[in-house]
């Protein structure tokens, strides 16, 4: 099996000291030679670079050592020939780095028992190009919150293919097929070119196999062709293998950052340990966006272990000699925040301005086909229905955290980030220092699912380690990662629907609050001609950002519990409601089709259990989702949900499985629980007995099937999301005959409908 | 000064006694693999062993474990490269995703195998509910717990 590489730069934050943070810079490079078969720092260099706009010399220095050899950007052959994939995304529990990787050592014909894996630095010559190139050429699915989420100055940015973003199920869809795949075709292709010139026999003779090359009975391993192979010009569009001719890719390969996340050695961000490193806690308004106004610390700078107590204008900072020192430092701070009359604003306040912005009827299109008005004219009745989801926390395991060293003019952060590259650029414009003066080293993420593309928290400890002049070990408490977090919206939308006369629908119209990405969220599926989604906008205070499959969250909800009514409605079942709908989609059919199958849709359920289905396309993937549940205790219980998922085609099977596994989870949690409110312009909840989340004992037990279509490879991150929160309304409302058009489900008991 | 016994090793530390546990190991010991959740006993990524039962070292202060024998994580197995059952399961089943909070499970998991080897599903749900899984993966620590229950 594979193994992460001993210079994972997460494993670099137990022996940070100068001497190693030294190898991370550019400086050291500088004319460091050209690409091929020149050495640099008495290293052969051996590159290729896929990419338009080669960066391998610069690249070089950044992740090679001594002895090893460069091969286009994304792999690197050591002379005891070791090949060593460079994974340009973070890991947080998706299994990308193995994902990806299966995909280089699929077409480059690597051993994957020997293989290595390391994830990329936060460089720009490591930026998301097969993102990017998706951003701005032409594809309507990279979800460009991502980037907003950011600042000014990063958009920009990122809009020059400054990205690094794992976000957006992106990694294997553009990363995996824009890039891994063809960067280990190409350097196959050299190397299988080298050997023909070094063996003076004819490339069709040769063949690559578990990092060797072979010639009838001859062989020798991959590394001996480096040299050679680095004076030849990479040929940008080798040819890839047929997806029946995979040894790797679709095999459930055990993940490689699995085995340290047993046995307690796995590095996240909070297990920094910097030489000479203090640790330090904050507290920021409670209001989004007001200021410190006065701040008395004159106890808790006297309090054991405290270092220094700082007014950082929108928050406050304790520098101490452990967390439980800054901890209670914090409390003892007696502070006044700015005043404002955001300090009336309270969800009722909200959703009356939502409501009135849709009343006004000003909004921006998103989809529009045939004539929505006309139709709804003509149409035997309408149907129309409110729907709103609520403010949701990320609610990551680990807490925010970030351990920052300023000195010298330059700034090292230590963090799990979905975002290295944007914690680096806005890490410098806080700072006031140059791109190239901070260095971001990465760690695994306590979980992301969207928080941690922000790059909040590691500004501030960046902010807090220039203020004190120490390096610092930041830390959130819970509640702070509770209170201060980028909060999926809260979300209102209306949907009316025309109906003909056997009551299936002929005119679609949304209008809803709050529009992120991606735009198509709020399309439609199903086949009706006339269809009209538009947007209004009623800002809050509130900070918003992405969060796990991002508005398809909302939409996925909207949209299938308002087809569900409209099944009702005509007395069809819901299931055969859908079918009418995608007569023409047989992709989606097949998808609808085998869960229902799963689930035995249809058979005899005892007394106080329903089915419910919903079905939902995001990132590129088709998701079905049966929910069965009980509803015999009034609360309900969910019981089973039985999955279907065509993404084209499953990377990694079982890594796929858990990935819908925990999306259901993840979107569970929301329907059941999630719920952030707003009074008195500030957050209400704090920590988990009030921020809610499925725990063992709720959670149910959940069949997966992969349906290999064939069709583009889509996401996996995310899409297991959308579907449940529907489904589990809709098998509640056939229990019980109660609509659910507000979430979550809370305290609501149910009775068995008569 | 406080004497402490962690994963059958002697320590004295200078340190306040309200402490929390968590907080020692993980700033004084480098004992990292014991995770920092909530603060408040109720996430259960803290979870160590403490004279063999589970507790919540974010909330338990240092004086209340002074001479008694702890266990976190990295003192689980038996020998350095070799692993607990618990954990081989753990492999065998993939189940963690971000990992964070896996030290805690399986801390939690081998308190129950000791006292009660062949657990029931509702044995596991009401002994594992305290330990949350933000990426959702009870199904597999269930099924992890019952494979390494066959084999402890």
């Amino acid at each position: 099996m594979a193994k992460l590489n001993k210079e994972y730069p997460s494993k670099k934050i137990e022996k940070s000291n100068t001497s190693s943070l030294k190898k991370w810079t550019r400086r050291g490079f500088i004319g460091a030679g050209a690409i091929a078969g020149i050495t640099a720092g008495g290293a052969l260099i051996v590159g290729i670079a896929i990419r338009p706009g080669d960066r391998t010399e610069d690249l070089s220095g950044y992740v090679t050592n001594g002895d090893e050899h460069l091969i286009t950007t994304w792999v690197k052959v050591a002379t005891d020939n070791t090949v060593t994939a460079i994974i340009p995304h973070g890991e947080m529990g998706q299994g990308v780095h193995t994902a990806l990787s299966a995909m280089l050592a699929e077409e480059m014909e690597a051993d994957w028992g020997a293989m290595e894996i390391m994830e990329a630095p936060a460089e720009k010559d490591y930026a998301n190009f097969a993102l990017a190139r998706e951003f701005l050429f032409g594809s309507a699915n990279v979800p460009s919150v991502l980037f907003d989420s950011l600042n000014g100055a990063m958009l920009a940015a990122a809009k020059s293919m400054n990205m690094q973003i794992t976000g957006g199920s992106t990694s294997v869809r553009f990363t995996g097929t824009g890039a891994m795949l063809t960067a280990g075709a190409a350097a196959k292709e050299l190397l299988l070119s080298a050997a023909a010139k070094q063996w003076g026999v004819p490339i069709t003779q040769l063949r690559a196999e578990k990092s060797f090359i072979y010639h009838n009975n001859k062989k020798a391993p991959f590394s001996e062709f480096a040299e050679i192979a680095a004076t030849l010009k990479p040929n940008l569009q080798p040819k890839l293998k047929k997806r029946n001719e995979y040894k790797l890719i679709g095999k459930s390969l055990p993940r490689v950052d699995i085995p340290a996340k047993v046995d307690g050695t796995a590095i996240f961000g909070i297990d920094a340990q910097i030489e000479g490193m203090k640790y330090g806690t904050v507290k920021a308004a409670p209001v989004h966006g007001q200021k410190v106004s006065e701040m008395d610390d004159s106890i808790a700078k006297k309090m054991p272990g405290v270092y220094g107590v700082y007014n950082m204008e929108d928050y406050i900072a304790v520098v101490a000699d452990g967390y439980w020192h800054a901890k209670n430092a914090l409390d003892f701070i007696d502070v006044t925040w700015t005043s404002s009359s955001i300090k009336n604003i309270d969800d009722k306040v909200i959703f009356d301005n939502y409501r009135s912005a849709i009343k006004s009827g000003k909004g921006k299109l998103l989809h529009k086909f045939g004539n929505v008005e006309k139709s709804i004219n003509e149409s035997a009745s309408i149907h129309e229905a409110e729907y709103s989801v609520p403010l949701l926390a990320h609610a990551c395991m680990e807490p925010m955290n970030a351990t920052a060293w300023y000195r010298d003019g330059k700034c090292d952060i230590w963090a799990g980030t979905q975002n290295p590259l944007g914690t680096r650029q806005v890490t410098a414009d806080t700072l006031g220092i140059e791109l190239e003066s901070v260095t971001v080293h990465t760690a695994f993420m306590g979980g992301g699912f969207g928080r941690r593309a922000n790059p909040d928290y590691t500004n501030q400890a960046a902010q807090v380690s220039k203020k004190s002049g120490m390096p610092v070990k930041l830390i959130w408490s819970r509640e702070e990662t509770t209170q201060q977090d980028f909060y999926r919206p809260s979300v209102l939308g209306h949907l009316k629907a025309g109906l003909d006369i056997k009551g299936l629908p002929i005119s679609w119209e949304s209008k809803f609050v709050h529009n992120m990405d991606p735009h198509e969220a709020s399309a439609v599926i199903y086949d009706i001609p006339n269809i009209k989604a538009q947007y209004m906008e009623s800002p809050t205070h509130i900070r918003v950002g992405a969060w796990r499959s991002v508005d398809h969250t909302q939409h996925g909800y909207f949209t299938e519990s308002f087809i569900d009514e409209l099944a009702s409605n005509a007395g069809i079942d819901s299931y055969e409601f859908r079918r009418l709908l995608l007569k023409t989609k047989p992709r989606h059919l097949n998808v609808l089709d085998t869960a229902a199958r799963m689930a035995g849709w249809g058979k005899t359920l005892p007394p106080g259990y329903a089915q419910g289905i919903a079905i939902v396309e995001s990132f590129m993937s088709i998701v079905a989702q049966v929910v069965t549940v009980d509803i015999s205790n009034g609360a309900p219980r969910v019981v089973n949900v039985a999955c279907a998922a065509d993404a084209g085609m499953a990377i990694n099977p079982n890594g796929f499985i858990a990935q819908m596994e925990s999306g259901i989870i993840f979107g569970l949690t929301a329907a059941l629980y999630g719920e952030i409110t707003i009074s008195n312009g500030s957050v209400d909840q704090s920590n988990f007995y009030d921020y809610k989340m499925v725990r063992m004992d709720d959670a149910p037990s959940i069949d997966v099937e992969i349906i290999s279509s064939n069709n583009r490879i889509g996401g996996a991150g995310e899409p297991g999301t959308p579907p449940i929160a529907p489904a589990l309304v809709n098998a509640i409302y056939k229990a019980s005959g109660q609509r659910i058009r507000s979430l979550p489900i809370g305290n609501q008991r149910f009775s068995i409908k008569a | 000064m406080v004497k402490l016994i962690v994963n059958g090793q002697n320590h004295e530390i200078n340190i306040d006694t309200d402490t929390p546990v968590l907080w020692v190991l993980r700033e004084k010991l480098g004992l990292i693999g014991t995770k920092f959740g909530c603060g408040s006993s109720l996430c259960g990524a803290c979870t160590i062993h403490v004279e063999g039962k589970p507790i919540r070292s974010c909330v338990t202060p240092v004086s209340n474990i002074e001479g008694k024998s702890v266990t976190t994580i990295e003192g689980l197995a038996d020998a350095e490269d070799a692993l607990h059952p618990i954990q081989e399961a753990w492999i065998e089943h993939q189940v963690p995703q971000c990992g964070y909070c896996q030290s805690g499970q399986i801390m939690s998991a081998v308190a129950l195998l000791e006292r009660n080897p062949n657990p029931s599903d509702e044995d596991i749900d009401a002994s594992m509910r305290g330990n949350i899984c933000r990426c959702g993966m009870y199904g597999r620590i269930k099924a992890a717990i019952k494979s390494a229950a066959k084999k402890v």
